[in-house]
């Protein structure tokens, strides 16, 4: 039975799993958060505590992809606009009522020492587990001289992160921004700053849309618009990249708690393969509710358990030695793409996919062309589709004519199902990434008789052939 | 006349609403999603006018409507009929590749008719080439799909055309023909009004029944079109037919389309089992006949109906009677129709009688809708024209028929298919006509 708690992340954060929900609106106040730990989140970063802001009207927007509502999200919202002893005293009503889950205190206050001390000291007073330095957000407080504006210059990041070490006693960990060429000198910083955990990644800064009737961008305040700040399902791989750098660096690497794009057990699973002890949850939440955590903890609890995982220890950072410089891939490894004909159901989107964005290595000759042949001249696919458009074709009106359609020993006519010239194609999995039907197209390793042999070794090795004659 | 002369009759709406509501632009966006931009797409093979169904849908899709229908009628000028009166199952629908992984196929019809109404109700115009810049005058004899389509691609491309319709109003079966549920008498005016905004010219009330009427269109046009459609319907050929109260399906739907006929009552029998039969014996049902009973001489699995069309039928409450076959119509002395019928039997291939199954169906109407008869009487007439089994022998691919001024397409020449087919064959016959004059004078 795998146990999906959280014992001392980051020193001594404790938590009944490792799911907790980000630093904004979910998280605006205690009433929200006790909500979210009966639903059965882990922890709660709270929504940042600062002096009171004032926010504007329409404050997000979003990326709607082929259908689905927010494929990304996007805000211009600013830190909490409620008084800090409001969100304090509520914060102390939250620990005593719910003392196993994890509360972290976000923070952000002037660049001073004293400023510093102050909220720290008050949010450890209120029984917060840790504290969460916001050197992220990357609009609007960022031209205050606050959030991403220390987040981008690491002598700031790791003054700011001693003043608080001098005066924290919980974990403090620092809120990494993305918007950055190398989020590593950063979380280095902040590392050399004493912290003891990161999270990582704020929003990326973004322009979601521009309504095409108004010219204006959108969110719209009052005919314009401002950068926000982008999150949700569309920045998840741009995270688990940055998660993946930060944990790879041993001048970096600290216990992270990972953000992007977290939506289900599944990311998850992937940011805790490359090292994350935490997930944090904004978008998801914001969409369908605190409810969505249920499946999270069910799910990751399933999956551990088919694994023959106990803990989450068991697991976390496993992937991490799995990515490597492209220097060190093995050039000799080569996989080909295979159709299976009983699971095609030929919408040659694969042929179209290999012809103009790939290597013209997928046609449509299946009738007459040998299965794995040598290079042919084949008709480029305008030819084709000019010869079925003007095609004389009739409706069937009879019955007879109705049933006269008889199809050979595969559910798609065979001149609707693919060939892969096997010659030619370099494994590059666009076809199988376009195919809407799953396990259709398979990449099959071919063996090519070649040991193991990676760019950095070929080049080593050509290096070291033209210094032997010296 | 206008072409919209047609009042809306609010009484025959309700009783005719659409079968398929229209959907929401919202839910038209969704169901573009779903489609999965095949290549060469089979769903554009299957159409015989070859829409690009990928190609307008996912300009639903992005929001670009307007071209979205100019996509349809670049292929289908008839697109907004078409995308209620096709029999998708056996068309687009029919092929689309969902099917292959038990999914609902891409709603491809109710799409295309989601982008040609947004275009009709913006009033634009098509797009045509200068008026005559060709110099090329054809006539198109009759005022059906095939004609339409064949005069709308010639002014298209810059051609003068003519239809010529005996009927008072154009559009032919579309107009006359359709039941009022899948397509409106006015919907296909409105239709025909764009072509006619095209700068195609109409005449109506006209029948070329002489060889004298061919001769003056020959000396007015270079050529001539022939989209006919086919004859009256056929009859039973049994005594009693001539009675009152027997009236044939085409003529039934064309009376209550236009509204000579609001209102039925009692039973009605309507003999056969085409689609025509079909939407006959659901237009008794909704104008109000208690019992409708359509009569078939031969099983269930023979008819000649859509499977759709069949299921429909029993929907609307139509009652079948399998394996009888009419054998005369008399008067009963309250003034109402019997019926004589006998059960049929399949010896081998024969159809035979059962001895002592004589059984009558009391009636107020009886509906007889065995198809239509070829045309003869204008056929025979042209000349190098060559005519089998009452249809005009043409290439299918151009139209091109015996004589080299005349081309032919639609029910004319393939013995009476769907509105689609005669879009295509119309539209074939122009591109040959407009590449034939081409070459004349080049």
């Amino acid at each position: 039975m795998p146990d999906i708690s959280v014992r001392g992340f980051a020193g001594k954060i404790n938590c009944p799993n490792p799911f907790w929900l980000a630093s904004a609106p979910p998280t605006n106040c205690g009433e929200q958060i006790m909500r979210a730990f009966d639903a059965g989140w882990g922890g709660a970063v709270w929504k940042t505590i600062g002096e009171p802001v004032t926010n504007v009207s329409s404050r997000y927007s979003a990326t709607d992809w082929n259908g689905q509502r927010i494929m990304g999200f996007n805000n211009i919202e600013l830190i909490s606009d409620r008084p800090v002893e409001v969100n304090l005293r509520e914060m102390a009503e939250v620990k005593k009522r719910y003392p196993k889950h994890a509360v972290i205190a976000s923070l952000m206050v002037a660049s001073n020492r004293e400023s510093w001390h102050e909220i720290v000291a008050r949010s450890e007073d209120a029984g917060a587990d840790g504290l969460e330095l916001n050197f992220g957000c990357p609009h609007g407080m960022s031209e205050r001289g606050m959030g991403s504006a220390v987040g981008q210059v690491p002598e700031y990041a790791q003054m700011i992160t001693e003043w608080v070490k001098e005066k924290a006693r919980t974990p403090v960990l620092v809120k990494l921004t993305p918007n950055i060429s190398d989020i590593r000198t950063i979380a280095r910083a902040a590392k050399r700053g004493g912290a003891d955990g990161l999270s990582a990644i704020n929003t990326i800064n973004s322009i979601t849309g521009i309504d095409l009737e108004t010219l204006t961008p959108r969110p719209d305040v009052d005919g314009k618009s401002s950068h926000g700040g982008y999150c949700g399902p569309a920045v998840k791989p741009i995270a688990l990249n940055m998660v993946q750098q930060i944990m790879a660096d041993p001048e970096a690497a600290l216990p992270l708690s990972g953000i992007g794009g977290i939506g289900s057990w599944r990311d998850a699973a992937e940011f805790i393969l490359l090292g994350c002890g935490t997930v944090q949850v904004c978008t998801a939440a914001m969409h369908y509710g605190y409810r969505i955590v249920e499946d999270m903890a069910e799910g990751l609890d399933n999956w551990m358990r088919s694994k023959g995982f106990n803990t989450i220890e068991d697991f976390r950072g496993l992937s991490i030695p799995k990515v490597t410089e492209w220097k060190h891939l093995n050039l000799n490894f080569k996989i080909v793409a295979h159709i299976d004909e009983q699971k095609c159901i030929g919408c040659d989107l694969c042929h179209i996919a290999c012809w103009d964005g790939a290597h013209q290595c997928i046609h449509l000759d299946r009738v007459s062309g040998p299965v794995n042949g040598h290079v042919e001249l084949h008709p480029i696919p305008a030819v084709r589709e000019t010869e079925s458009r003007t095609a004389v074709v009739e409706t069937p009106v009879t019955r007879k004519e109705r049933e006269a359609a008889v199809h050979g020993p595969y559910p798609t006519p065979l001149a609707r199902i693919p060939r892969v010239d096997e010659t030619e194609c370099v494994g590059c999995n666009l076809c199988s990434l376009v195919c809407p039907v799953d396990q259709c197209i398979t990449m099959v390793r071919v063996d090519t008789g070649l040991p193991p042999e990676t760019w950095d070794e070929r080049t080593r090795g050509a290096a070291c052939s033209t210094q032997t004659p010296s | 006349m206008s072409t919209a002369s047609l009042s809306d009759d609010p009484k025959l709406r309700e009783r005719f609403a659409d079968l398929k509501p229209a959907l929401t632009a919202q839910a038209a966006v969704i169901e573009a999603d779903r489609c999965l931009n095949c290549f060469d797409a089979p769903c554009t093979g299957a159409c015989p006018t070859h829409i690009d169904v990928p190609g307008f849908i996912k300009r639903i899709a992005s929001g670009n409507l307007r071209g979205s229908a100019m996509r349809i009628l670049d292929a289908n000028i008839l697109g907004s009929s078409c995308s209620r009166v096709c029999p998708v199952d056996v068309l687009c629908e029919g092929a689309c590749v969902m099917h292959r992984q038990n999914r609902k196929p891409i709603q491809i019809a109710l799409l295309q008719r989601h982008a040609m109404d947004a275009f009709h109700d913006s009033g634009e115009p098509v797009p045509t080439a200068k008026p005559a810049s060709r110099k090329l005058r054809v006539a198109c004899i009759g005022g059906g799909p095939a004609s339409l389509a064949c005069a709308a691609e010639l002014v298209r491309q810059g051609a003068q055309a003519t239809i010529i319709e005996r009927r008072p109003l154009p559009g032919g079966l579309n107009t006359y023909g359709v039941a009022e549920y899948k397509l409106r008498a006015t919907d296909s005016l409105r239709e025909v009004e764009m072509i006619r905004n095209m700068g195609v010219e109409f005449r109506f009330g006209e029948a070329i029944e002489s060889a004298a009427a061919l001769d003056a269109l020959e000396a007015e046009f270079d050529c001539i079109f022939l989209g006919l459609g086919l004859g009256a319907m056929q009859q039973l050929g049994i005594p009693g037919e001539d009675k009152k109260g027997v009236i044939n399906a085409l003529e039934l739907i064309a009376a209550y389309k236009v509204g000579h006929i609001r209102e039925m009552s009692g039973t009605v029998v309507v003999v056969g089992a085409g689609n025509t039969a079909i939407d006959a014996a659901n237009a008794a049902r909704r104008l109000g006949a208690e019992t409708v009973y359509l009569l078939y001489r031969r099983g269930e699995h023979d008819m000649s109906a859509f499977d759709f069309e069949y299921q429909h039928a029993k929907q609307e409450g139509v009652q079948f009677l399998w394996r009888r076959q009419p054998l005369a119509i008399r008067e009963s002395e309250h003034g109402r129709l019997l019926l004589d019928t006998v059960q049929m039997q399949q010896v081998d291939t024969k159809l035979l009688p059962i001895p002592d199954s004589q059984f009558t169906v009391d009636c107020d109407f009886v509906v007889p809708a065995i198809g239509q008869s070829p045309l003869a009487q204008l056929i025979q007439d042209l000349r190098g024209v060559e005519v089998h089994n009452g249809r005009i022998v043409a290439d299918l691919a151009t139209g091109e028929t015996g004589n080299p001024r005349y081309y032919a397409g639609g029910d004319c020449v393939n013995g009476g298919r769907e509105v689609v087919d005669a879009v295509a064959g119309g539209k074939r016959a122009a591109l040959a006509i407009l590449k034939t004059a081409e070459a004349a004078h080049a």
